[in-house]
């Protein structure tokens, strides 16, 4: 058959396909991107349909489809809110980080991975998912809790975290030599600090110069500037990715909100694209030997988890069942764990069977998070009636109407 | 009253105040102009009993609620010695005869005999309009005048 023809053909069975696992997702309030990725596994190495036509576009739109997730994430936060969340959150950010990059990076040692790969799972199990905590959070009605600030700190603190995060991962991934790698980190801090500086400052600046009333004229200046800077990131050896969340965050006020607007359709189309190449290039015969240990990370980092938001819950005077909410909101990883697992397994510098247990990790937790979220408040009833304790949620430390201080919040 | 401001990051701003019984009520505002009237739950306050989307209509239309009563017992009060003056209040509903007409169409004083003398709207008072001001659906007319002239007022406003 003509190449052409065959990569429309399973380009548009694949998309095609992926709608109707949408919109099953849909209906039973599921995240979209375990079922993206089971989609994967069903098609191409080792699946059920071997792929030729659609590998090379498919390839180059997954690549967009990092470039266009990360974006959207820098238009969803604006700089000031990055600093202050990171001057609030700081302490309840690294023991995030000590707890849950931890696990991953064990297993990947215990599996004699080596030490890249142990980086990689450690960011893998480290990342939530702020695209379905967000979703949990606003579909539970939970806007007005008051634990979601404390979870919405923590997924701001992860961000940027990623920001530092994709770099070394990018430098060390490339195998540069540790003088080599601490220069592209040196380059990259510098940016982010530079970028952070710039958005603050001169954000409107940035705005006007990418802000169009023209739609048509706004999406190829917005499309074409992020995949300029990603190029250009990636050329540094910075990491496209991070080139493109940084100029999400120097795009700011009604301009990003336009911009996000704008490019969710595509974003979905190539992130879709994107978590089915994750899938077409795992075979899914090698998900069977890691399944074990995919099972027991799933275990382990969902505690550790609830553990980092009952903390941080309770540092804000938070009642114990609304620590158990905000624990529970976070379990949930998805995206960025695909982004990083898929970074390294496109470099080659990790074992195949990495891809492996990280689409079975993300698998179990993208289920497990938003299920253990809503469980959270009947379990903790169950938990304090077994214990014959009297249900009780937080207190009220706030400034009444008779005009006290306000303080702490 | 102290208005407690929380940011959120990537979703909005979130304003509440926290009443004598100790409940939490306030306004989610969302990015994307999405309001949310959220109100905590009794037995545990960091929670919500409900967390409502509410249209900038309906937004509107509450915060004129809530907001003026108080303007109208004032106004009762600075009335209180003339007798036979009261004050009541009128909502220009959706497909009112009035709905984006000049308030000099009604000719409510000089067919009533009863004055207009503020229009909440959004939640801020607009004192004394003009003629040339125009109604819109949701607007909240306070009107005083006697009994009978509000009345009249009344069947003005509502049949046109």
């Amino acid at each position: 058959m003509h190449t052409t023809a065959l990569t429309l053909i399973e380009l548009g069975a694949i998309l095609l396909f992926l709608g109707v696992l949408g919109r099953l997702a849909g209906r039973i309030g599921l995240s979209p991107i375990p079922l993206y990725l089971i989609g994967g596994l069903f098609f191409g190495q080792g699946g059920f349909i071997e792929l030729q036509g659609v590998i090379e576009f498919s390839e180059v739109a997954s690549e967009i489809g990092v470039v266009l997730l990360l974006l959207m994430l820098g238009l969803e936060y604006t700089a000031k809110e990055l600093v202050t969340g990171l001057r609030q959150s700081w302490l309840a950010g690294i023991v995030d980080f000590v707890l849950n990059f931890t696990p991953g990076a064990l297993v990947a040692v215990i599996l004699g991975w080596g030490p890249v790969a142990a980086l990689v799972m450690g960011g893998v199990t480290y990342i939530s998912s702020s695209g379905i905590a967000a979703k949990v959070i606003s579909d539970l009605g939970r806007l007005g809790n008051r634990e979601t600030p404390a979870v919405l700190a923590i997924l701001v603190f992860e961000d940027l975290a990623m920001a530092v995060y994709l770099p070394v991962l990018t430098a060390v991934l490339a195998g540069l030599s540790f003088a080599g790698g601490l220069g592209t980190v040196g380059i990259s801090l510098l940016v982010v600090t530079l970028v952070l500086v710039i958005a603050l400052r001169w954000g409107n600046v940035v705005s006007a110069v990418v802000d169009s009333s023209d739609r048509e004229v706004f999406l190829l200046t917005l499309i074409g500037a992020a995949l300029l800077v990603a190029g250009l990131a990636s050329a540094l050896q910075v990491s496209a990715a991070v080139g493109a969340f940084l100029l999400g965050i120097a795009i700011s006020g009604a301009t990003a909100e336009n911009a996000a607007r704008v490019l969710e359709p595509l974003r979905d189309l190539f992130a879709a694209i994107f978590f089915v190449v994750f899938g077409l290039n795992t075979d899914p015969m090698s998900i069977p030997p890691v399944l074990g240990f995919a099972l027991l990370l799933a275990l382990v980092t969902a505690v550790t988890k609830i553990a980092t938001g009952w903390w941080a819950a309770g540092r804000q005077g938070i009642g114990r069942l609304g620590r158990a909410r905000a624990g529970t909101a976070l379990v949930a990883r998805g995206e960025f764990s695909i982004v990083i697992a898929g970074l390294a397994v496109a470099s080659g510098a990790v074992v195949a069977d990495l891809a492996a247990l990280a689409t079975t990790y993300v698998l179990l937790m993208a289920v497990l998070g938003p299920v253990l979220a809503r469980v959270a408040e009947p379990a903790m009833g169950l938990v304090d009636r077994l214990a014959g304790r009297r249900r009780e949620g937080g207190t009220l430390r706030l400034p009444r109407a008779d005009g006290a201080s306000p303080e702490g919040l | 009253m102290n208005v407690i401001e929380t940011r959120l990051p990537g979703i909005g701003v979130r304003r509440e105040i926290v009443t004598g019984s100790g409940r939490r009520v306030g306004i989610v505002a969302q990015r994307d102009g999405d309001l949310d009237l959220i109100i905590s739950k009794a037995g545990d306050p960091d929670a919500c009993v409900a967390s409502i989307p509410l249209t900038p209509d309906e937004a509107a239309t509450i915060g004129n609620l809530l907001g003026s009563r108080q303007l109208v017992a004032q106004l009762t009060e600075e009335h209180r010695d003339l007798p036979g003056v009261s004050t009541r209040q009128f909502m220009i509903e959706r497909g009112s005869p009035f709905d984006g007409h000049r308030l000099a169409d009604t000719r409510m004083r000089s067919r009533s005999g009863a004055s207009l003398v503020a229009v909440l709207r959004a939640g801020q008072v607009q004192a004394s309009p003009t003629p040339d001001f125009t109604l819109a659906s949701g607007d909240l007319l306070v009107v005083v005048g006697t009994s009978e002239g509000l009345d009249a007022a009344a069947d003005i406003l509502r049949n046109g």
